[in-house]
């Protein structure tokens, strides 16, 4: 278990998420390779079952990256993937899951420092939980 | 005369009536009916009894009412339309009025949310205009509400509720003009705090001559404290408490507070007394029956008439 | 359209606990609007189900499927072959289609669902009762406002004591439904309508008389649907 690399996916927002995370690199700010970005047209368009499909296919944590709240390039984008992020919370609760395997973040497109301090944080609270019930029965599996 | 009620009786002779109430208790022992009863008989023409009053449990008003009659004493019996359908209510009233009892009001009952069952199935088979409806058809028709004939029919003086402060204001008196048209013989309101509002809804009664049709007793209730005041005030759905009321009692000692209380109920009759269309008091003294005779006589009401 | 909501996990996974493979079964009707048992949500539940098992080390297959409707044969029919191949079915739809799928399928069949009203969407995300289906409608005296489902007592001749400042006494979230008649009335100038009584309600069309059925002759008859399509 010490040398656990947890698999995180990052949903990111093309206008800010992704632009802070793409900030960090031009910058040379490092964060760990275990968070998997994909990119978004715009959080609101990431759906709770993308959450759930993330966590079902092994992922350790989830996490939505979107503009900060009252700049959602789509006005209120962000808040919609904020209510998905609660109901999944609250799912995984009633099953037994720690509900802190998914997360919402919110950054503005210039935040690559922030956006890399947060990748190393939640990495670390998620390597402090350890793997998820989903991915030992995938690596069970494999 | 419709009925042998002695409230009819009263109200008949041209005099000022005067019922009160008690609301029996939550278990078995009769006697606490019987003691309140006591306290005020000589000084009322009708007793109320409380029918799961607030939408918990107590004794039923029946058997409460019967215990009255036995003591030569004149039960209100109430029944709310939230627990019975019209069979169990029709059944009742056959049942009440084989045992002496011989004046009801027909109500709609407060919803089962605020009570001990909340859970509980509301009926709200019919509402409490046809309950009226229903009660007269049996007495003058002696017809069941279904429509069959009822062979000894039940001879009930018929009440029911009014309250001038609900909303919207406009149809308080249309609303009563219901239930005159359904048949109802008196009206008991709401407890008044705000007699000005009251003075105000009784004109519009008199304007349309319901006072003719209807025998309406003011509803009286005497402030037992300042904390009653204000929680009536603001807890209470339906109360309209105006500021002078609570200023009044402010304004005196607390251990002073309820004999203020009793004054200002006795200054309200008095006053009402003389508005036109009033014809008696339902007076409703919370868990302080005691204190009935008091107002009464405070009031230049006592003796009762013989009838 | 018919409401629902769906029932709390633990209650669902508790049905399904002695099956190894499930069907979880939508519908594409009135449960698809209320984002009660449409697709999006029987993919939400398959995966909550699946992520259960990872957690209790326990092996279940869960198949999805949405149908048009749930409320037809017709349409239960192409369940046939996913029900040959699972040990039970959890169904998103509402009592309706439940049944419908329980009446065709030997195997145990699960509410994913507690069907709650018939009502209509007052803003997203927000639905609330508007009718009891009477079997009798009093609209056409009431402004256009149902006293039997919006009155907390059913009330026919409204409102009682406990309506205070257009809210009705059970709490302040709730509309008076009386209030909202007598506004409605006045604004149509038909307030003298209000003070005509209005007889005890005959609930034997709201079911008071047994389940109820309608049966359409021009409909139920195969002779003229077949001379139709001819």
């Amino acid at each position: 278990m010490d040398n656990f690399e947890p698999e995180i996916v990052a949903f990111c927002c093309h206008y800010c998420g992704y632009t802070a995370a793409d900030m960090a690199g031009t910058r040379r700010i490092s964060y760990p390779s275990n968070v998997k970005i994909i990119r978004v047209p715009c959080t609101g368009k990431v759906d709770a079952i993308h959450l759930m499909k993330a966590l079902e296919k092994g992922a350790d944590g989830v996490y939505i990256a979107a503009c900060l709240e009252g700049d959602c390039h789509f006005k209120d984008g962000n808040l919609r993937a904020v209510a998905h992020v609660e109901k999944i919370k609250k799912t995984l609760e009633d099953l037994g899951w720690e509900p802190e395997r998914v997360a919402m973040m919110n950054f503005s497109a210039a935040m690559g420092q922030q956006f890399a301090q947060a990748a190393e944080e939640f990495t670390e609270k998620i390597k402090a939980l350890g793997p998820s019930p989903a991915s030992q029965a995938t690596s069970k599996a494999v | 005369m419709k009925t042998e009620s002695r409230l009819e009786k009263v109200l008949a002779s041209g005099q000022l009536a005067v019922t009160s109430e008690v609301g029996p208790p939550r278990g078995c022992n009769i006697d606490i009916v019987k003691e309140k009863a006591n306290m005020i008989k000589d000084h009322v023409d009708g007793i109320n009894i409380t029918d799961n009053q607030t939408a918990m449990v107590r004794m039923s008003s029946i058997a409460a009412g019967v215990a009255l009659k036995q003591m030569g004493l004149d039960p209100i019996i109430q029944m709310v339309s939230r627990d019975r359908n019209r069979l169990a209510m029709q059944a009742d009233i056959l049942g009440a009025y084989a045992l002496g009892c011989n004046t009801m009001l027909c109500l709609s009952g407060d919803h089962p949310q605020f009570g001990d069952h909340p859970m509980a199935k509301p009926v709200y088979d019919i509402d409490s205009i046809n309950m009226i409806k229903m009660v007269k058809d049996m007495r003058d028709e002696a017809k069941f509400q279904g429509g069959a004939d009822i062979t000894e029919p039940p001879k009930m003086f018929i009440g029911a509720a009014a309250n001038p402060f609900a909303d919207p204001f406009e149809l308080r008196v249309m609303r009563l003009a219901k239930k005159v048209a359904a048949g109802v013989d008196f009206i008991q309101t709401q407890c008044i705090f705000n007699t000005a509002k009251f003075e105000e809804w009784m004109k519009q009664v008199v304007d349309r001559g319901l006072d003719e049709k209807v025998a309406i007793l003011a509803g009286i209730t005497p402030m037992k404290s300042l904390g009653m005041a204000k929680y009536m005030k603001s807890k209470v759905p339906g109360m309209d408490i105006p500021d002078e009321v609570i200023d009044r009692l402010a304004g005196v000692d607390k251990d002073k507070q309820a004999e203020e209380g009793i004054k200002m109920a006795i200054e309200q009759m008095q006053r009402l007394k003389e508005c036109k269309g009033v014809k008696g008091f339902h007076i409703m003294a919370i868990e302080w029956e005691e204190k009935v005779p008091e107002l009464v006589e405070g009031a230049g009401l006592s003796p009762r008439p013989k009838v | 359209m018919i409401t629902a909501e769906q029932k709390p996990l633990q209650e669902i996974l508790g049905y399904i606990a002695p099956y190894e493979k499930i069907l979880v079964v939508g519908c594409n009707e009135c449960v698809t609007v209320c984002a009660a048992g449409g697709r999006k949500e029987v993919g939400l539940l398959s995966s909550a189900i699946r992520l259960n098992s990872a957690k209790a080390g326990k092996k279940i297959e869960v198949l999805e499927h949405t149908l048009e409707r749930q409320c037809d044969p017709e349409y239960v029919d192409q369940l046939a072959e996913l029900a040959g191949q699972v040990d039970a079915v959890v169904s998103l739809a509402c009592g309706c289609g439940i049944q419908t799928v329980a009446s065709q399928y030997p195997i145990p069949v699960f509410p994913g669902v507690n069907t709650k009203f018939m009502g209509a969407s007052e803003s997203q995300g927000i639905w609330a009762e508007r009718c009891m289906g009477c079997g009798d409608c009093m609209l056409g005296i009431t402004g256009g406002i149902c006293p039997i489902a919006r009155c907390s007592k059913s009330i026919m001749n409204g409102p009682c004591g406990g309506s205070v400042n257009g809210k009705c006494e059970i709490s302040p979230d709730v509309d008076c439904a009386w209030q909202l008649i007598w506004d409605r009335l006045v604004e149509l100038g038909l307030q003298d309508r209000y003070e005509e009584l209005v007889a005890a309600k005959d609930w034997r069309p709201a079911g008071g008389g047994g389940p109820r059925k309608i049966i359409r002759e021009d409909l139920a008859s195969s002779k003229i649907i077949t001379e139709d399509n001819a």
